[in-house]
């Protein structure tokens, strides 16, 4: 993400040779290939878009007009939750833009101990199931909570239903975002710069406010924009625990799975579509452009901690405080998994897991069979997508990454709509089949994808592929024995990033799934909606255990500790080999 | 053979003319080019002025606009870089950093589809011949750019294109380095006998490896000739003034046209030149002054009085700038030791050595002055 900021600016100044002069006249194959995922593109993302914003403009008589619009916007209890989505955003996107600036911070700028540790726990939220952060907080700070009960014995009397909870439990679900994107950040800002400020007799204090964060604006506009995105996309959180703070995403859904009334969520999903888009296209149109950090793909030595010692013991508590939170929400989940009822009967048992494997055993095996298949499909059309955008000139070359970038500004809720009203009738009836599902989960994980893609290509002097073709090979020989393996790491990163995300999906995949196949988020939603939550987060430690068991096999392929030889590419583990992909909306 | 290994007949190349959002740039304006078998032709010219845009059309990664390019007498204009008979060196060396050394050099091989045999064989000598045995099995990130340099080289040549391309190969080598470098480059390609085009904006470089130069400038070819016919006959002032260190252009007037000599009136003197074409008596014409081709002498001695405005001292020569009757003009005096030194502020006299001057029709605004 950071490099994809740089990307315009190194573009902006240097519009020579990105390419292959070869034109894609000469290479029927790279044509063929262009054709055929410009029309999947417009298939499976521009179609179901298309489609949501026409049911919106059917009225009830059959015409078409704004009426769907018009009556909803009428009610003022319909307008809240347009309201209650951005008030909620903005407050995200602000602490969670603090948070994660603080800990970015703390982790590139101080020497601190254990600072390995608080980066990984800092990446915890990315690769969970969107509930467990909603369970974890009712378990502490419910009606029965933990906290709230058990501890001050309801003497206060506190609802973390609504707005308070569900700011609490998606800036620690999102603040990892801005973690990311502004490490990176400061992690491009030459050392010696602010070295120089120091040398020039600057106080810590000085420097930071003078030089370190007037160089991280660009990124901090962007690490908002990115949550604020995030934040209004999130179904997994508030339908847990929004209580009467309606907002769009859960609305939506309730509306044409309760009320059946397609029109009016279609509605709901373009104005919540609305936002969303304004932000992505602010974040990759305006911010983007004004970033100071160039990325040279060479990090000047990293040089950190010559701090005052207030400073490293700041820095320490914070990073201390912040991961302790963080672990002590993933530890109720799992300490509570193993409850007979939480709240009530604090009693071990193994039931939940007795249920998980016995009864809903069915949601595992679908889950794991439909996300093996859809993520190397995903993975490998996002690198070639990549290529081709970075290396070929061709007619509607930008509307292609446009479109391909689309699906990541486009919130879930949004996406599952479209899905069933487009692919619910002839000639593409697709609901209920596994195709649907895969396809989804494709065209949903494929822009972190490309964009990683397209980082490390550009990190790959054009002239390497040039040699590759003036040595005698064609453009595929070139991609698979030059190209490829030198954007492998990015490659398994996406892999990774995509699997975790189809195991942990559930805004638009809510929408797809049949009684034929069964997706285990689905399931903890069901757990959650009997308000089993010992259940459901037997589900999500079951969830978090396949992430990291695929996290680990496809560490294990690509390092192949049993094949030692000198061609073992990747220098990288698959999630440092590109950070970038793992920002995103659920 | 009556063709020509490479030919460019009236090339254009204007970037951009498609894409709506930026001016076009025309990169290459009309360059007609011939090279024969075994001629070692560089491209010449200031930063931007599209020797890298004319090297890499020969090579297919750029399409020309207009004209075309033959190779051995085929149009090559619609022939994809990968089928064309070209090898390039890059300027980056673009070596393959996932390959061994070997393995970037037998690459090419590889993709003729060779027996192992003898891609083995082949890219061993190649290698050989670069002076890289024994390096096979290391990564390229582990050489040095010198060694780097080598192995981009030898990668080019080990699939015996029909024409080499090199683009500033040693423009990131260090100067001692890059003046051995030049010299292997060119006792490699007379031993293989190797058609080759060659592109830098250095012009010791080009005149010390080239058959012929091309000089270039807003993508034209000002001159093409020998490196002495640029260096000491420049056809224009742009060629005249890109080539030497420090080029002085003086005003003058024919006098007379006598046999293979003119005489020309400079400031207050008539000095007698090698005649050239073009001119008659009582043309305005300006003399290309080299600063070799300048003599510091005691003063009273000389054409041209003088007054020393700075000296610099190089060991083996001495610089001076001199001031001729309100013209700054550059000297360089080769082994001051054996001579007069003189020192900031002293009144000496000038000689213009006439036999390295060479004399140019005087253009004023693109017209030649009557
Ligand atoms: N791919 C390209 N797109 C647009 N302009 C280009 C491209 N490649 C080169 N140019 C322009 O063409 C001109 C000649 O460039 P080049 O051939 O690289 O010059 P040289 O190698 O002599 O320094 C320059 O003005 C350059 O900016
Ligand atoms: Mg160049």
């Amino acid at each position: 993400m950071v490099r994809f900021l740089a990307r315009f600016e190194a573009e902006l100044k240097r519009p020579l040779r990105r390419r292959q002069g070869s034109t894609v006249m000469q290479e029927p194959l790279v044509m063929l290939v262009i054709v055929a995922i410009a029309i999947s593109l417009l298939l499976f993302v521009i179609y179901p878009l298309y489609s949501v914003l026409k049911t919106s403009l059917m009225q009830s008589d059959g015409s078409i007009g704004l009426g769907v619009y018009r009556g909803l916007l009428a009610k003022s209890y319909n307008r809240r939750p347009l309201a209650n989505s951005v008030r909620l955003g903005a407050i995200v996107a602000v602490v969670g833009t603090v948070i994660g600036f603080i800990f970015a911070y703390c982790t590139t700028r101080v020497s601190l101990p254990f600072s390995g540790f608080f980066k990984v726990v800092a990446m915890f939220p990315m690769i969970s199931p969107p509930f467990i952060m909603s369970l974890a907080t009712i378990m502490l700070f419910g009606n029965n909570g933990l906290i709230t009960k058990q501890l001050l014995r309801g003497m206060v009397n506190f609802r973390i239903y609504g707005l308070r909870g569900l700011a609490l439990v998606e800036t620690l679900a999102y603040f990892p975002t801005a973690y990311l994107v502004l490490s990176g950040v400061l992690q491009a800002i030459d050392p010696s710069i602010e070295d120089a400020a120091r040398d020039l007799g600057a106080s810590w204090w000085q420097v930071f406010r003078t030089v370190t964060l007037p160089l991280a604006i660009p990124g901090i506009a962007s690490a908002l924009l990115l949550i604020f995105i995030e934040s209004l996309a999130d179904f997994g959180n508030p339908i847990v625990l929004s209580g009467d703070y309606q907002v769009l995403a859960v609305q939506a859904y309730l509306r044409i799975t309760g009320l059946y009334d397609l029109s009016g969520g279609a509605a709901l999903a373009v104005i919540l579509l609305v936002p969303s888009l304004i932000a992505f296209f602010v974040q990759k149109y305006w911010v983007s452009r004004k970033s100071y950090v160039t990325v040279t793909g060479k990090p000047s030595g990293q040089r950190v901690g010559r701090n005052e010692p207030w400073v490293r013991t700041a820095a320490f508590v914070i990073c201390l405080i912040l991961t302790g939170v963080i672990l002590l929400f993933y530890g109720t989940a799992f300490v509570g998994s193993f409850m007979t009822l939480w709240g009530v009967n604090y009693d071990f048992t193994l039931a939940n897991y007795h249920h998980v494997f016995q009864v809903a055993g069915e949601y595992i095996k679908d889950t794991l069979f439909l996300s093996t298949v859809a993520t190397p499909i995903t993975g490998i059309l996002a690198m070639i997508i990549a290529f081709i955008v970075v290396r070929k000139e061709f007619f509607g070359r930008q509307a292609l990454e446009l479109t391909s970038m689309l699906s990541f500004a486009v919130p879930g809720t949004v996406v599952g709509i479209g899905y069933i009203l487009a692919f619910n009738q002839p000639p593409i009836l697709l609901t209920g089949t596994a195709a649907i599902i895969i396809i989804l989960f494709v065209f949903r994980n494929m822009p972190t994808g490309i964009q990683s893609g397209i980082a490390a290509l550009q990190q790959i002097d054009p002239s390497i592929e040039e040699a590759s073709c003036d040595l005698g090979a064609d453009s595929g020989t070139t991609f698979r024995k030059i190209t490829l393996p030198l954007i492998a790491p990015a490659f398994f990163s996406g892999l990774v990033f995509s699997f975790v995300r189809c195991v942990t999906a559930i805004s638009a995949i809510v929408f797809v799934v049949s009684g034929r196949w069964k997706l285990i988020t689905v399931a903890v939603l069901g757990s959650v909606e009997n308000s089993d939550l010992a259940q459901a987060a037997a589900f999500c430690v079951v969830i978090i255990a396949m992430v990291l068991s695929a996290i680990g096999i496809i560490n294990l392929l690509v390092y192949q500790p049993w094949k030692r030889g000198p061609h073992r590419a990747p220098k990288e583990s698959v999630i440092s080999g590109g950070t970038e992909p793992w920002i995103g909306t659920a | 053979m009556d063709w020509y290994s490479v030919e460019l007949i009236d090339v254009v190349k204007i970037f951009g003319h498609r894409d709506t959002d930026r001016d076009p740039i025309v990169a290459v304006d009309g360059i007609s080019l011939r090279l024969i078998q075994g001629e070692l032709l560089t491209l010449l010219g200031p930063s931007g002025c599209g020797k890298t845009t004319t090297l890499r059309m020969v090579g297919g990664f750029e399409t020309p606009t207009a004209g075309r390019i033959l190779l051995d007498g085929k149009v090559i204009n619609d022939v994809p870089p990968h089928r064309r008979d070209t090898a390039m060196v890059f300027q980056s060396y673009a070596l393959f950093p996932h390959l061994t050394v070997f393995e970037n050099v037998a690459y090419g091989l590889r993709m003729r589809k060779m027996d192992i045999g003898s891609i083995t064989a082949k890219a061993r000598h190649a290698l050989s011949l670069v002076g890289l045995e024994g390096m096979e099995e290391r990564q390229p990130g582990s050489l040095s750019g010198g060694q780097q340099q080598r192995v981009a080289l030898a990668r080019a040549l080990v699939v015996e294109p029909k024409v080499l391309l090199l683009d500033e190969p040693l423009s990131n080598l260090d100067a001692r380095l890059r003046a051995q470098m030049r010299i292997e480059i060119r006792k490699i390609q007379q031993a293989l006998n190797m058609t080759s085009m060659y592109v830098t904006h250095d012009q010791e470089e080009a005149m010390s490896l080239s058959d012929r130069i091309a000089v270039m400038n807003h993508g034209r070819i000002e001159q093409i000739g020998t490196p002495q016919d640029v260096y000491a006959r420049p056809a224009n002032r742009f060629v005249a003034d890109f080539m030497g260190k420090k080029t002085t252009f003086l005003d003058g007037t024919v006098m007379t046209l006598d046999g293979n000599l003119m005489h020309v009136k400079v400031m207050d003197a008539v000095l007698p030149f090698e005649r050239v074409s073009d001119v008659t008596t009582g043309d305005e014409v300006e003399l290309v002054v080299r600063s070799e081709a300048v003599d510091i002498v005691p003063p009273g001695k000389g054409t041209f009085p003088g007054r020393i405005i700075h000296a610099a001292y190089f060991g083996s020569q001495v610089s001076y700038e001199v001031d001729l009757l309100g013209t700054s003009i550059t000297a360089e005096i080769p082994n001051p030791q054996e001579r007069d030194m003189f020192m900031r502020g002293s009144e000496v006299g000038i000689e213009l050595k006439t036999r390295s001057i060479h004399v140019l029709p005087k253009v004023i605004d693109g017209q030649v002055a009557e």
